[in-house]
């Protein structure tokens, strides 16, 4: 297995509580992977830990190490912004910046000066909001608001504000848990259409998502690991009594 | 049942009682800025014409002669508007540092306390700051002088006020920009000053408003002169001192021009709150609610 995420003995703490214990785990390249688990386990901390979120929260504490293609992200001499640049997130629910839909995919190359002159910017633009099929209902209106969309929209906008910095990796915060069932379902495609190039990390707490859009899955419980492998074998056949209980929608 | 109200019951008496004590504090209120608002009108308007707004004062102007307070006017806006201009250079860096680097902190805590303090000193000892920093600086009273003494003024509420704004900052629209690898200046200046313009318009209009109408810190820094200054260096007149200076007057007829100025100070104060607010709410348009 080609590791595109490494953590190495993991340890996270809210004040004196234990969040995450002695977590150790890969996450395979370009494909999905879905951390699952009931909730309080430790399964949106884990992602946090990924772009470096964690520290956002105060009074929190890590050990340990996450590498990203095989460099330690915690490393002092790390810049945190370069981190957030190749993992990027899709957040529980969209937040769209105050600007227009058009700045708002324009934004992160912008910061990055990831193009050169406006036509580029323009071309990028329709490329990323093409890729989140948000083209074509947003091509007339580029200079409105990006908070005149819908919440479906919204979502889609801000993957494409996130695929715009050019990430490798793609995290999600139970990035449909905000939408309805359509744009979803949406969201769901595009990230399946996506893995090819992007290596993803789903939060989930629908067992059925999870079963849609998983190449290998986590399972977290109480802020351990329980299991963790390709999910055609973790959902047949899990080895842990826990995983099963929970598959078996016992908790 | 029975859903009849109980009029005579304790909480409902006691929810009459706190609210008419509310509209008491309301009524008072209101009446005493219509009472203001008419005693400026009905003194003011009979005074207020057009040689007032456009002419400097003649000789004999003290003593109800010709001439007008053209001096006074244009000062303060150039006084206001220089020392506004100044505190927002400065406003703008503080607020915006406490909400990126010291939210939270003790800090940030200190610098919020020392800013609470300086709002609540008195105009005149800004005044007299400022007379002291002329004097040591070699200066004499002038506009330059009157410009720093009230950005000094402003500094602190303007500073307070945008902070209070800045603070309301949604967490979701930071940590939306910082997932972008924005660096913490990148979202200050790129995504909380455009949420937040409305907020921090009405901080600026707001210490704009104590600048322009403060007589203290002026009467030393500023001078009082009949000229339009042409340089930073001149004295310069201002609408407050032409009010104070007007109504101590023995003549009648000067005294109803203190009025007038009085009304034309009022005039501008409205025509910068409705000029911001226009402008506030048409950039307005793409923050988040």
């Amino acid at each position: 297995m080609d590791a595109h995420i490494q953590v190495k003995n993991l340890n996270a703490y809210y004040g004196k509580q234990l969040a995450l214990k002695n977590i150790n785990i890969e996450i395979p390249k370009n494909q999905i992977t879905v951390i699952m688990g009931p909730s309080g386990c430790g399964k949106t901390t884990l992602l946090k830990t990924f772009n470096r979120f964690f520290e956002l929260t105060e009074n929190t504490q890590l050990t340990g190490e996450v590498l990203v293609d095989g460099e330690n992200i915690y490393n002092k001499d790390v810049d945190v912004t370069e981190v957030r640049k190749v993992v990027g997130l899709l957040a529980q629910r969209p937040s769209p910046l105050p600007m227009s839909i058009y700045d708002n995919v324009a934004y992160g190359m912008r910061i990055h000066h990831l193009r050169k002159n406006r036509e580029e910017y323009k071309t990028g633009v329709k490329h990323y909001l093409e890729i989140a099929g948000l083209w074509d209902e947003v091509c007339k209106r580029l200079s409105e608001p990006a908070t005149s969309l819908s919440i479906g929209q919204q979502q889609r906008l801000c993957l494409a504000r996130g695929l715009a910095v050019e990430p490798e990796i793609i995290l999600g915060d139970e990035p449909t848990s905000a939408l309805d069932p359509i744009s979803s379902q949406n969201i769901e495609s595009r990230l399946l259409e996506l893995k090819k190039q992007y290596t993803t990390v789903i939060v989930t707490h629908t067992l059925r998502q999870a079963k849609r859009l998983a190449d290998y899955v986590i399972f977290m419980y109480l802020g351990e690991l329980i299991e963790a492998g390709p999910a055609k074998e973790v959902f047949s056949n899990p080895k842990h009594e826990r995983t099963k209980q929970y598959l078996e929608g016992l908790f | 049942m029975n859903f009849k109200k109980k009029h005579f019951e304790r909480r409902h008496l006691i929810e009459l009682f706190i609210k008419t004590i509310m509209r008491i504090a309301l009524i008072i209120v209101a009446s005493s800025l219509g009472l203001i608002l008419w005693t400026i009108l009905s003194r003011g308007l009979p005074s207020l014409t057009w040689d007032m707004v456009t002419q400097i004062p003649k000789g004999g102007y003290y003593m109800g002669k010709e001439g007008g307070i053209l001096n006074a006017i244009i000062g303060s806006i150039y006084l206001a508007s220089g020392g506004t201009l100044i505190a927002i250079i400065l406003s703008l860096p503080i607020a915006l540092y406490l909400q990126a680097y010291a939210q939270d902190s003790k800090w940030g805590d200190y610098v919020r306390l020392s800013l609470d303090v300086l709002w609540g000193i008195p105009s005149i000892v800004y005044g007299a700051f400022g007379f002291a920093l002329m004097i040591s600086l070699g200066l004499r009273a002038s506009l330059l002088a009157g410009i720093i003494a009230l950005a000094l003024v402003e500094l602190p509420i303007m500073t307070r006020a945008m902070d209070e704004v800045i603070r309301r900052m949604p967490k979701d629209l930071e940590h939306a920009a910082l997932a972008l690898g924005s660096t913490k200046f990148e979202v200050a200046l790129r995504v909380v000053t455009r949420q937040m313009l409305p907020g921090i318009i009405t901080g600026i209009l707001l210490a704009f408003g104590r600048g322009i109408g403060d007589a203290a810190s002026v009467l030393f820094t500023a001078g009082y002169t009949d000229r339009i200054p042409t340089s930073l260096m001149n004295p310069t007149a201002s609408l407050p001192l032409a009010v104070f200076f007007q109504l101590g007057s023995p003549y009648p007829e000067v005294r109803e021009r203190g009025y007038a100025a009085a009304l034309i100070l009022t005039i501008i104060v409205l025509l910068v709150s409705f000029g911001s607010r226009w402008l506030a709410s048409r950039l307005n348009k793409y923050t988040v609610k």
